[in-house]
């Protein structure tokens, strides 16, 4: 599989990205910078976690409008998978790629820790690996993950099957409306998530429940 | 605007915090009346934060050296060699005036500081950890100073990408209006591509980095040597402000340019902002330096020459430049949207010129701003050596089980989770062991295995009652931290946190410690190779307590053999290393369960060849995985730490205390250099065997299994109830509404 990582000024967890997708694809990712205006043909794009352009505005607004963005919704369009992890999730919503807003935290703090997420739909391009329903470990690091988006939206969205990934019943560290913690767009090629799993797919982090979500594209790709 | 030829009064001197007879010095050294831009560059030289004046004699008594070191004190960081042509670059340094002062931007700017300090050196930041010490709950100013020191904390690290691992936290009336944040940071660099702030060459330029220059944090250094008193709030304008954003691209342009090879020696701005770098660039260097300010960037218009020297402006560096390399430095620079400039030229004359508008705004002599500060060796008095407490002298408690819960939930011992949880302290993917361990361990970046371990230590209330064995203790508690993850101590960093040097008794304290920390230091091969000192902390002339905060690395050839503290399963034996001779004085016990608040009976003794012995024995059985569990037992003692691995293991177990102590004195007593094993059942005989012969009294005092805790048969205690009591003080106390 051939992937890019975009790095914005404020990226910080694109090296956990490259190496994760390094390890796990066996083939080292394009770093691609935000002003850049073309993306090298690959088979996922990955807009990964950090504080783009400091979080100032308002998270993700800044590197939505950035020179590389047009890009990554032209391959969105031809049907490439996006992936935008944390950051990068709020950045899908702020260019419109996918729908609904990241709000702060209920409780207003930064919080990371690990949560237990559920797979609530498997038959996607980036949970296929996990079973349905399946309940795994994952970390999150964030200070604005409160998923948020009008009722008429989270109903499609409900319906459509495009609600991806849930933090499980009562480890919800964000107050995000339906305990959401990934989703996709329509066409099902673009997916946005709080958590990282990046950060958990090796012995060294303790578990290895975030490999299958990479594993996942892989074998969509494939 | 402030003039520069304005009439320097005696009044105008003491706002600068300069003593008559320190002025006397300025105009014995240059021969005439300073201009005011020269009296601030001399405030900023020769005040206490960045002269060291009144420490300089007893911290040249510290061991610094060492096979592995490669840098001692002296430059932004200490460098420490850990094979394979890598090294690890660390420091810690306090933040304590501006964070009580301003506590968000205080502490936030205080991790700036110390992440700039390390990737100066041209190293990538891998860890941070912080020592926070706060005043009593109750105090209506301790609420707000917590979360506003935590949140700036974490905004700071989280947003520039460095995991916060670990830490400690403490509260106690003597910080009430003057708390303590320690920002330690280590970074990781190629052992040969270290950047030193050395200037090298005549007639080089000098490139100024980073952010804008504005009127913030002027004078902060000077405040920061001060007592405060009822007019703190005025300070507020000293506090600089952070942005981590700025930091996260000067990190990036900077190891960017350094790998081009632009960079012939690099400083970063920080006390004293402009005036400390260059100065220390050219005086180390033997050099002089022109600095016009004029093509400094500036964020606010009519900047003084005065107020450009002063300013404390954050995310600024200063280096020198092989200028063959300018443009493609530039380029690097524009990159990352920052500034560049060519504010000056290294000289060989040796002085340190300033111009601004055409005007020579000062003209001093480089190497005596920092060689010929004035250095004291200020009285002090040592504390008569303290009696040990008669224990009986104690009340047992009436219920073990209920004491202990008790202790668990005191503010000095329950969970940190409130705090850590908003660190973000898996950022890089190297985190092995994070926050709640007895050290923190994270992979060396690109490597299969080899890790580093990081600890933050210090036990004021024993620094209170005996500065020497205070200071002593806090080194041999990180040597044990280090060990009990199996680690290999290699060296620490000291933040000397004391109240008004000119006071002998505090003097006193300061020496006591210092001598401890050196004993243990050396006895341990544990050398110090960085550290800072902040002295003047004290509100109303009442000083804190002692408070030598120890930060130390140590290092893993194996990441999969660390221990953790959580047992692990049932059927293990539990065995504790060491002698539980029952010292309950300067305890938590005592002080918070048996009222012994203003005791000042002597704290436990540290035994350095025992604490050797012990550690050793521990990192072999980790690293020979023969042991499931290690804690280390410290703060309220014995049945404390057995619980602590119940709790992180949600495992209970069955405990005899073989002793003729009193229980409380067993379970609670803090004697040194002990720690609590776990292995499999069937593997206990041989382990404890082992220890034996290697003269090391070992005891097996339990085995894992079921929810619960029992001792010698008595009511059993639930991990669960425990744990809730553990982790519940802290957040119930932070949701609590303000009572201002």
């Amino acid at each position: 599989m051939k992937s890019a990582v975009i790095v914005f000024p404020g990226s910080n967890r694109e090296r956990d990205m490259l190496n994760a997708l390094e390890m796990i694809s066996g083939t080292r990712p394009a770093a691609v910078w935000h002003a850049d205006s073309e993306l090298p043909d690959v088979d996922l794009v990955v807009v990964p976690g950090g504080f783009s352009y400091g979080d100032y505005l308002r998270t993700g607004a800044i590197a939505a409008r950035a020179h590389i963005m047009p890009a990554v919704a032209k391959a969105a369009e031809r049907g490439v998978r996006v992936l935008g992890v944390c950051n990068g999730f709020q950045i899908l919503c702020e260019t419109g790629l996918l729908p609904g807003v990241l709000m702060r935290n209920a409780d207003l703090k930064f919080v990371c820790r690990e949560v237990m997420l559920e797979t609530a739909n498997a038959d996607t391009d980036f949970t296929r690996k996990y079973a349905q329903g399946q309940v795994w470990r994952c970390p999150v690091a964030h200070g604005e993950g409160n998923y948020f988006a009008d009722e008429a939206t989270i109903e499609r969205l409900e319906g459509e099957g495009r609600v991806g990934l849930r933090y499980a019943k009562g480890d919800n560290p964000n107050g995000s409306i339906n305990d959401i913690a990934g989703i996709l767009n329509e066409r099902g090629n673009v997916f946005g998530m709080m958590p990282h799993p990046e950060n958990m797919i090796e012995e060294l982090n303790g578990c290895t429940d975030g490999r299958a979500l990479f594993e996942s594209v892989l074998e969509a790709v494939a | 605007m402030i003039r520069n030829d304005i009439e320097i009064t005696p009044e105008l001197i003491a706002e600068h915090g300069l003593k008559p007879d320190e002025y006397q010095r300025i105009l014995d050294l240059i021969g005439r009346e300073p201009t005011l831009t020269e009296l601030g560059i001399f405030s900023a030289m020769w005040n206490e934060h960045c002269s060291y004046k009144s420490s300089k004699k007893w911290l040249r008594t510290l061991p610094t050296t060492g096979e592995r070191v490669i840098c001692g004190p002296g430059e932004n960081a200490g460098v420490v060699d850990i094979g394979d042509g890598q090294a690890v670059i660390f420091k810690m340094e306090s933040h304590n005036h501006p964070s009580y002062i301003e506590p968000h931007q205080g502490a936030a700017t205080g991790v700036g500081g110390i992440l700039r300090d390390v990737f100066t050196m041209g190293a990538r930041p891998i860890a941070a950890l912080n020592a926070l010490r706060f005043g009593e709950p109750d105090h209506p100013r301790t609420r707000h100073v917590v979360s506003g020191v935590v949140a700036g904390v974490g905004g700071y690290g989280n947003s520039f990408g460095v995991p916060t691992v670990g830490g400690e936290v403490n509260f106690d009336p003597s910080y009430n209006g003057n708390c303590l944040v320690n920002a330690f940071a280590a970074g990781l660099a190629d052992a040969d591509k270290i950047f030193y702030s050395e200037a090298k060459g005549v007639g080089l330029p000098i490139v100024y980095l980073g952010s804008k220059t504005g009127r913030d944090g002027i004078h902060g250094a000077t405040m920061a040597s001060a007592e405060f008193d009822q007019d703190t709030e005025e300070k507020r304008p000293t506090v600089q402000i952070g942005d981590p954003f700025s930091e996260k691209l000067l990190l990036e342009a900077c190891l960017e340019l350094m790998a081009s090879g632009a960079v012939i020696a690099i400083q970063d701005m920080g006390a004293a902002g402009l005036t400390c770098s260059a100065v220390e660039m050219g005086a180390k260097g033997n050099l002089g330096v022109d600095l016009n300010l004029d093509a400094v960037p500036c964020r606010e218009e009519g900047m003084t020459a005065y107020e450009m020297m002063l300013s404390e402006s954050q995310e600024r560096m200063l280096m020198v430049l092989d200028p063959a390399l300018e443009e493609e430095a530039k380029a690097i620079f524009l990159k990352w949207d920052l500034d560049f400039a060519i504010v000056g030229t290294t000289t060989d004359d040796l002085r340190f010129r300033v111009h601004q508008h055409g005007d020579v705004m000062a003209d001093l002599p480089i190497k005596e701003l920092g060689d010929e500060a004035p250095e004291y060796d200020r009285p002090w008095e040592a504390a008569p050596k303290p009696a040990a407490l008669d224990p009986s002298s104690l009340p047992a408690p009436n219920d073990i089980g209920k004491a202990l819960e008790k202790m668990l939930a005191l503010p000095d011992m329950c969970s940190r989770r409130w705090v850590w949880e908003q660190y973000d302290h898996l950022i890089q993917g190297n985190t092995s062991v994070g926050p709640g361990g007895d050290a923190a361990v994270v992979r060396v970046d690109g490597t299969e295995k080899k890790g580093l371990a990081f600890t933050v230590d210090v036990t004021p209330r024993y620094c209170a009652a005996d500065p020497f064995e205070g200071g002593k203790q806090a080194v041999a508690e990180c040597w044990r931290n280090l060990s009990a993850v199996g680690a290999e101590p290699l060296a620490v960093t000291d933040n000397l946190n004391f109240g008004n040097p000119e006071k002998p008794d505090i003097m006193g304290q300061f020496v006591g410690c210092i001598k401890g920390i050196g004993e243990a230091c050396r006895e341990l091969d544990f050398p110090v190779v960085s550290g800072n000192v902040s002295l003047y902390n004290e509100t109303n002339g009442k000083g804190i307590l002692p408070t030598p905060a120890i930060g130390a690395v140590g290092l893993l050839p194996d990441v999969t053999a660390r221990a953790t503290i959580a047992f692990k399963a049932g059927n293990e034996a539990i065995v504790v290393l060491g002698e539980t001779k029952g010292h309950l004085g300067q305890s938590i016990y005592h002080r918070d369960l048996a009222d012994g608040r203003d005791d000042a009976s002597a704290p436990p003794p540290v035994d350095l060849a025992l604490e050797r012995r012990h550690g050793d024995f521990v990192r072999e059985e980790i690293r020979a995985r023969r042991v499931t569990a290690v804690h280390d037992v410290s703060d309220g003692g014995l049945l404390v730490a057995i619980a602590e691995m119940a709790m992180a293991g949600n495992m209970g177990a069955e405990l005899t205390a073989k002793t003729d102590l009193a229980l409380h004195a067993w379970a609670f007593g803090e004697d040194q250099g002990r720690y609590v094993l776990t292995a499999p059942a069937a593997e206990a005989d041989a382990l404890i065997a082992r220890a034996q012969k290697a003269g090391i009294p070992a005891e097996r005092v339990g085995t894992t299994g079921t929810h619960e805790l029992t001792l010698d048969g008595g009511t059993p205690i639930s991990v669960a109830g425990l744990k809730a009591a553990h982790e519940g003080w802290l957040p119930t106390y932070m949701a609590a509404a303000p009572e201002l």
